[in-house]
């Protein structure tokens, strides 16, 4: 029951902070200018004529991966950056003293807070995402291949990318520990990248780079894994090409795989472990 | 049987010791005064106690528990000297807050009694973030009262108050006194201390320099007189207080017992003895000169 009240209260403080006005501004913006997009797309001519319904499929699979890019970016910022302060906030200022002093254990505020971190971001990624494909049918009539598939999956990329903030909140300040994981969500992006691109050129070591990145911190892996249940997988064959082995970011031809989903579940079970066991042993 | 009992701790940080053998009990219903100078310790040994912080020797009973139990904190509250709550929250949240995770019964109108008497009535609903320091350790005091504590630990609680508040808090611990509350202060104002505790623990360097009650530490209290019509029947009553002696016009009386009554009763015979009272005043080394002497001793 305490990790209830603690997820409660996370998500009251979530709702409280000026964070999330930061996000749902931010969120607005991107979907106002995603809908403008779109819709430019749909009725603009190239070379004098509008595009095929295929050509259509292809680029709205490729512009939702990437507005789809910019909301879990959005979401792994903001849980990032409310994961920080959290717990090494509430140490650094002294909230943590009066409450550690009540008759209970930490790993139950810490799990408590993981709770309601992760309905948050999930809570984000599921609303906004949903909005998103809305304005891209409208205008469009696309609608993604799984979207409930690809909306749990970035859901989860999120959940990856907090629980490393948690560990994070842990053991450095708040500021640094949220920078330090969107720093590494970000690397871990371009080390993906990297790897397409070595795969596109078919240099096996070059693509190393982006599969060890997948598997120290999972949130790109899993992201890869969301846009291929975001995109049009004919259309892709149809137009695809070489772009679509990998070297093109906003694409991919990688579906998830029951052993990297099994890796990244124990991945964050072990992290958020890690995380209990610092908090723990850590002197108020 | 103890509200706590702690022995033998000790903490390092990195190459400095912090607390060094540190052994000490308060009872039920008992005021523990903490003192000592800045750095001797008197912080981590709460925090220790508390388990907040994590001892690298020694072992702590809470109300009957080893520490290490979280349930061993169910009837501890906590004003800690860095006073902060959310401060997204209002004043009344913090405490709703505060008795659920003490997993107390405490009705609605107990926990606005308890904002009340820290003088937060009106500002029940307002959000901490916009509160003055002074009201944020109000705050702390309802905090640590609110869930029906056996043991209270007030560390620095009057620190960012003014004399009122600070009046304030002298009441509230003699009214815990009173319930058979046992409470722990730590305070660098003495006076507050002499006044309300039972016993005082002297911490300097991470050890105890001195402990006891304030009788014991503070050696036997006197009285200065000034009297008129001394007839030999009131000499013999001010000797039977203790050894009399005389300074002019001025007879000092080193009493023998301790005791509160004492003095007055001594008055009321001279009175009735005919004598005229002019003058009583009741001395001490206060427990400054003592701590001082204390301090000034070890170094």
């Amino acid at each position: 029951m305490t990790v209830l009240t603690f997820a409660a209260l996370t998500l009251r403080e979530a709702s409280r902070r000026k964070v999330l006005r930061a996000l749902a501004v931010l969120t607005v913006l991107l979907l106002g200018l995603s809908a403008w997009g779109f819709h430019t797309l749909v009725t603009k001519e190239f070379d004098g004529a509008q595009l095929t319904s295929g050509e259509l499929r292809l680029i709205a699979s490729q512009l939702l991966n990437l507005v789809m890019f910019g909301l879990s970016l959005i979401a792994a910022l903001g849980t990032a950056f409310l994961a920080g302060p959290t717990l090494s906030g509430e140490m650094e200022s002294g909230v943590a003293l009066s409450i550690m002093a009540r008759p209970i254990r930490r790993s139950t505020v810490l799990a408590g807070k993981w709770l309601g971190l992760v309905a948050f971001g999930g809570g984000f990624v599921a609303l906004a995402g949903v909005a998103q494909f809305v304005i891209v049918y409208v205008t469009t009539g696309y609608w993604p291949t799984s979207p409930v598939t690809g909306l749990a999956l970035l859901a989860f990329q999120t959940a990856v990318l907090l629980t490393l903030g948690l560990l994070f909140s842990t053991l450095i300040s708040p500021m640094a520990s949220g920078v330090v994981a969107v720093g590494l969500f970000g690397a871990t992006w371009i080390a993906g990248v990297v790897g397409g691109v070595g795969r596109g050129l078919g240099n096996d070591s070059v693509a190393a780079v982006g599969t060890v990145s997948q598997v120290i911190l999972p949130t790109d892996g899993l992201w890869r894994a969301a846009m291929y249940a975001f995109q049009d997988s004919t259309a892709l064959l149809q137009f695809g090409g070489p772009a679509v082995r990998g070297g093109f970011p906003f694409l991919s031809d990688t579906p998830l795989t029951a052993a990297y989903l099994a890796w990244t579940v124990a991945w964050t079970l072990l992290v958020l472990g890690l995380a209990a066991l610092v908090f723990r042993r850590r002197d108020l | 049987m103890n509200a706590v009992w702690a022995s033998g701790l000790r903490k390092r940080y990195r190459k400095r010791t912090a607390v060094d053998g540190v052994s000490f009990s308060v009872a039920r219903g008992e005021v523990l005064g903490l003192l000592g100078p800045n750095g001797a310790g008197k912080t981590t040994v709460i925090k220790m106690m508390l388990g907040l912080v994590r001892p690298d020797a020694g072992e702590v009973m809470l109300l009957g528990r080893p520490v290490k139990d979280p349930k061993a904190r169910a009837e501890v509250g906590y004003l800690p000297e860095l006073f902060r709550y959310q401060p997204w929250l209002t004043a009344k949240e913090v405490l709703d807050l505060h008795v659920r995770l003490a997993g107390a019964a405490v009705p609605e109108k107990e926990r606005r009694d308890t904002l009340g008497l820290v003088g937060l009535g009106e500002r029940t609903g307002d959000r901490v973030g916009g509160f003055s320091k002074g009201m944020q350790q109000r705050l702390g005091l309802a905090v640590a009262l609110v869930a029906r504590p056996q043991f209270v630990v007030l560390d620095e609680p009057t620190s960012a108050l003014d004399p009122v508040g600070r009046a304030d808090v002298r009441d509230i611990v003699l009214s815990l006194k009173e319930r058979g509350v046992a409470v722990l202060l730590n305070s660098h104002l003495i006076g507050e201390v002499e006044r309300v505790c039972d016993r005082v623990v002297i911490l300097d360097k991470g050890r105890v320099a001195a402990s006891g009650t304030l009788e014991e530490l503070l050696g036997r209290s006197e009285v200065r007189l000034r009297l008129e019509k001394l007839t030999p029947e009131a000499e013999a009553r001010l000797a039977q207080a203790g050894p009399v002696s005389r300074d002019g016009e001025t007879i000092t009386v080193a009493l023998t017992e301790p005791g509160v009554d004492l003095i007055p009763d001594l008055v009321a015979d001279l009175v009735a003895l005919g004598v005229r009272v002019h003058a009583v005043e009741p001395g001490r080394v206060s427990l400054e000169d003592r701590l001082l002497d204390i301090l000034g001793s070890d170094r």
